[in-house]
């Protein structure tokens, strides 16, 4: 068990990078606190994996250090680093039965055979699979192997961190949700550190205690779930967050007031005047619509999602979407819009700027 | 894949059958009819029912060609298929050096047998083969034409040259097809370099290497033109394998009769242990499965 | 492998150009291996590029005197060059003969369940491992009789022996690889049987048609026992021209190393431009 630093960390696939281009991994420092559970959450190809992989050890990183605790493991091998791994598809050795493949991370660390026997009838239980310690790995479903894949992962008590490459792809939707739980629950019980990678909010949301949002080669925001929705630190993860995503809007700022093709919105914070691209995000959950007061909205679609309505909207020329409750009748003449001071964000060329209490 | 039944498949078949059925089945049959007569030439023959195959499972000559020829498979099985498998694993896993291996590798497997003969013959003389020139130079008595042990040796080294990458090219399709996660998988397992042979590269290259040793059995025990080029089946009769045997007697001495015994057992045999490999092989497959 | 070394490999594969090899067993192991392969091939060519005078005076490791003599020898001379017409000719009719019945057969065998079917495999599989000396004599006959003897067609179809049942093999490897749901989609949208095999089927499985055609030429090009027996002279295959040499009045060693370059020349070429597919198809999509 140890915190995990990440010290001016970068990674580039290429021998000589010159540009920041050439890096999948952007120079980054941070501190991942002991016992946690993190989602390492972004869209396929913004290096999410590169990250798993420098912290697993099976990438050396171009430049910067990994400190596990107090030590420095940049160029320890994986097998010093003690940490656990599970992939996206389900790696088990096909020739070993259920319980010799349980067995092999505590074989090759020479454990004691009473307390393998024990720790893999522990954790077959834990994945559901102790009827079927005695059969041979290669007959069994995806989902089965997928969950001895994750118990080879748990099955040491003493790892560093277990890291988790979207492990839950190749399993059936209803599974997923009875494993994360599971997940989850030994999680508290062990108190590991966890490294979750995955692509899907949900996933990331319900799974973490903080979700580390990547874009791009880079860390974007690290927060709670409740953090991610409320203050996005970047466009991305205001886009990516939530379903449907954050409005953006092109603005312009003075002070309190922003201004969408010249119409006034009411921020309820000053902000200066900030320079470059500037926009204002508000979440669809947060703009009402309304017939009587409000800014003049065009009502293009409506969808009915079932908890909420999915109101598909137009607002000077922009496309925006506005998420009606449970029960709201979406009207003909509801044709305006309010927007809520308190939770616009303004972004300045991408990132959040806070602004001061007018 | 769930297959469903359909007779009319058989049209889809018929060309083959057809065309092998005509290479195949009418020399076939020539040679049966051959083996069950006897002939005092001139084109008379005369019945003599299973007279042949009698004689030539008594014959001493035959017995001494069928040994020979099963010590010959079984050494260049034993070493082809692990120096095969090991080099595969040595092998670049990509890149330019790859490409570069499988190039050189692939080789003396597209050189015509007699060429491969030659190249070896010319090889291991000691006036101008550098091998043979070289052994000697260093003082080691070689001379591959009139000693025995020295025409077995080159004879299963040229086998060695020729046909190792074949099961190297082989189990590196085998081991291509293995994911990265895998070894990565090891690596954090600990398992020690044997354990990551033993339990993720060899299941992986089993269904090629079945292939492998069945092609280099078959091949092998079929053998004919590169050690006759080399040694001619000589000195002697040291290095007269099955097929050198049954052309000497067939072309050579034109004995008819005991050549086509010879040959419907000669066949019937590795038929025999082809299956036997095939049966004992996946056998061991499908109990791995439970 | 160490782990740093397989981490430099990860690093590399993104940077084009050659980089060299790190030296470690790997590259020992292989080194010695390709060294193993080729030094025989190396001397086949040292000694095509000297003069007979050479080869049998002077003991050396390469050519003093450099002449193409004896390739101009090969390359002037009918009956030399007329050999490689005539293997490459019969070696083509064979691929293409093989492939084409082939086909089908592993469609059939690859997706229906039909009367006999896993004997009829077995039994053409059998026809693999038949010794050609066993058929030697009785394809003399044969073709003598029907007067093919000393054709190229003979030499083709006495071939098809064990490629067809090869090209079946390999194909029906591949075919099941390609999903059934693709047919069904193909017959809803309208194809008839031979429009869809064309056109949609045999492009899936490309790769695996021309593993198999490299497998048949390559068994049909290496063959010397049945396209001697059957040819005399208008069929003549080069690896029975070569022969010739040995018997002909004092051994004319250079002529005879210059031929047999030229007979590996085919398939360094033909392994020139599959060199991509070698890894993934001698796997025969049975991996």
């Amino acid at each position: 068990m140890a915190r995990i630093t990440l010290e001016n960390l970068a990674h580039s696939y290429l021998p000589n990078p010159e540009s920041e281009d050439d890096y999948a991994l952007k120079e980054m420092t941070h501190v991942w606190e002991d016992g946690q559970a993190y989602a390492l959450l972004g869209a396929s190809g913004c290096g999410k994996t590169t990250l798993l992989n420098i912290i697993s050890g099976l990438l050396i990183p171009s430049q910067g250090r990994i400190l596990f605790g107090e030590r420095d493991v940049t160029d320890a091998p994986t097998t010093e680093r003690n940490i656990a791994q599970v992939f996206q598809f389900p790696v088990v050795y096909d020739t070993m039965s259920v319980r010799e493949n349980l067995a092999f991370p505590l074989k090759n660390r020479g454990s004691d055979p009473a307390y393998i026997a024990r720790r893999v009838e522990e954790i077959a239980r834990m994945i559901g699979l102790e009827d079927e310690l005695r059969r041979k790995a290669r007959g069994l479903t995806a989902d089965a192997k997928q969950k001895i894949s994750l118990g080879r992962g748990m099955v040491r008590e003493d790892v560093n961190a277990i890291l988790f490459d979207e492990p839950l792809t190749v399993i059936d939707p209803h599974m997923k949700w009875a494993l994360r739980t599971q997940l989850k629950s030994l999680h508290r019980q062990f108190g590991h550190t966890m490294i979750y990678v995955t692509h899907d909010q949900t996933e990331a949301l319900t799974f973490a205690d903080k979700v580390v949002v990547m874009h791009d080669g880079r860390v974007v925001q690290i927060g709670t779930p409740e953090e991610l929705f409320e203050t996005p630190a970047h466009t991305f993860v205001g886009y990516f967050i939530g379903s449907p995503g954050m409005n953006l809007l092109p603005a312009n700022i003075e002070g309190n007031r922003a201004y969408v093709n010249g119409t006034e919105i009411d921020l309820g914070r000053g902000y200066g005047k900030p320079q470059g691209k500037v926009e204002i995000g508000v979440r669809p959950e947060y703009l009402k619509l309304s017939s009587k007061a409000g800014l003049p909205v065009n009502i293009r679609r409506v969808e009915d999602v079932g908890r909420h309505k999915i109101v598909r909207a137009e607002f000077f020329g922009h496309d925006i979407n506005i998420v009606a409750p449970e029960g709201t009748e979406v009207g003909a003449d509801m044709t305006k819009v309010t927007f809520d001071p308190a939770r616009i964000n303004v972004y300045a060329d991408d990132w959040r700027i806070a602004g001061e209490a007018a | 894949m769930e297959k469903t039944t359909n007779q009319k498949a058989w049209f889809l078949v018929l060309p083959v059958l057809i065309l092998v059925a005509f290479s195949a089945v009418i020399p076939l049959m020539t040679v049966v009819n051959y083996s069950v007569q006897d002939t005092f030439g001139n084109n008379v023959f005369f019945w003599a029912g299973l007279e042949w195959f009698e004689e030539m499972l008594a014959s001493e000559r035959m017995h001494s060609a069928l040994g020979r020829q099963a010590i010959f498979s079984a050494v260049i099985l034993a070493i082809e298929v692990p120096l095969g498998i090991f080099v595969a694993l040595n092998m670049p896993k990509r890149g330019f050096w790859a490409s570069f291996c499988l190039v050189v590798m692939a080789l003396p497997l597209l050189i015509p047998f007699n060429v491969v003969g030659t190249i070896w013959q010319i090889f291991g003389r000691l006036d101008i083969g550098l091998l043979g020139h070289t052994l000697e130079a260093i003082g080691i008595d070689y001379n591959y034409t009139n000693d025995s042990v020295d025409a077995w040796i080159t004879v299963i080294v040229m086998d060695v040259w020729h046909w190792t990458s074949l099961v190297a090219l082989l189990a590196y399709a085998g081991l291509q097809s293995i994911p990265e996660a895998y070894y990565q998988a090891a690596k954090i397992d600990q398992a020690s370099r044997w354990s990551v042979f033993r339990y993720i590269e060899l299941p992986k290259m089993q269904g090629v290497l079945l292939i492998a040793i069945l092609l280099r059995f078959m091949d092998s025990f079929m053998i004919y033109t590169e050690p006759f080029v080399v040694t001619g089946g000589g000195p002697g009769n040291a290095t007269t394998f099955l097929s050198i045997d049954l052309v000497k007697m067939a072309i050579g001495q034109f004995d008819l009769g005991p050549a086509a015994a010879f040959s419907i057992m000669y066949f019937l045999v590795i038929m025999l242990i082809s299956w036997v490999f095939y049966t004992v092989m996946t056998t061991i497959d499908k109990k791995e499965m439970v | 492998m160490s782990d740093t070394a397989m981490t430099t490999t990860a690093a590399r594969s993104g940077s084009k150009g050659i980089a060299l090899p790190r030296i470690n067993g790997s590259f020992i192991v292989m080194t010695l291996y390709l060294l193993f392969l080729m030094l025989p091939i190396y001397w086949l060519v040292n000694m095509s590029l000297k003069t007979n005078q050479e080869i049998l005076g002077a003991f050396s490791l390469w050519p003093r005197n450099l002449t193409f003599d004896n390739y101009l020898t090969i390359l002037t001379d009918p009956s030399w060059y007329m050999g490689y017409v005539n293997s490459l000719i019969y070696v083509v009719m064979n691929t293409v003969i093989s492939i084409s019945v082939a086909l089908p057969a592993a469609y059939a065998f690859s997706r229906y369940n039909f009367m006999g079917d896993k004997h009829l495999f077995f039994w053409l599989l059998t026809n693999r491992m038949a010794p050609p000396a066993v058929f030697a004599l009785p394809f003399f006959q044969l073709y003598s009789s029907i007067g093919l003897f000393d054709t190229h067609i003979a030499v083709a179809l006495a071939h098809c022996l064990f490629n067809v049942p090869l090209a079946v093999w390999i194909l029906e490897g591949f075919m099941r690889g390609v999903p059934k749901e693709i047919d069904e989609t193909a017959y809803i949208d309208g194809y008839s049987f031979p429009k869809f095999f064309i056109k949609i089927f045999m492009p899936l499985i490309a790769s695996g048609i021309g593993v198999a055609a490299f497998f048949c030429f390559m068994f049909s090009w290496v063959e010397l026992l049945l396209s001697r027996t059957l040819t005399s002279v208008d069929a003549k295959p080069i690896a029975a021209t070569m022969t010739r040499t040995v018997s002909a009045s004092g051994l004319d060693w250079g002529v005879l190393a210059a031929a047999g370059v030229l007979t590996i020349i085919p398939g360094a070429l033909v392994i020139y431009f599959v060199r991509n597919y070698i890894a993934k198809g001698f796997a025969l999509g049975r991996v």
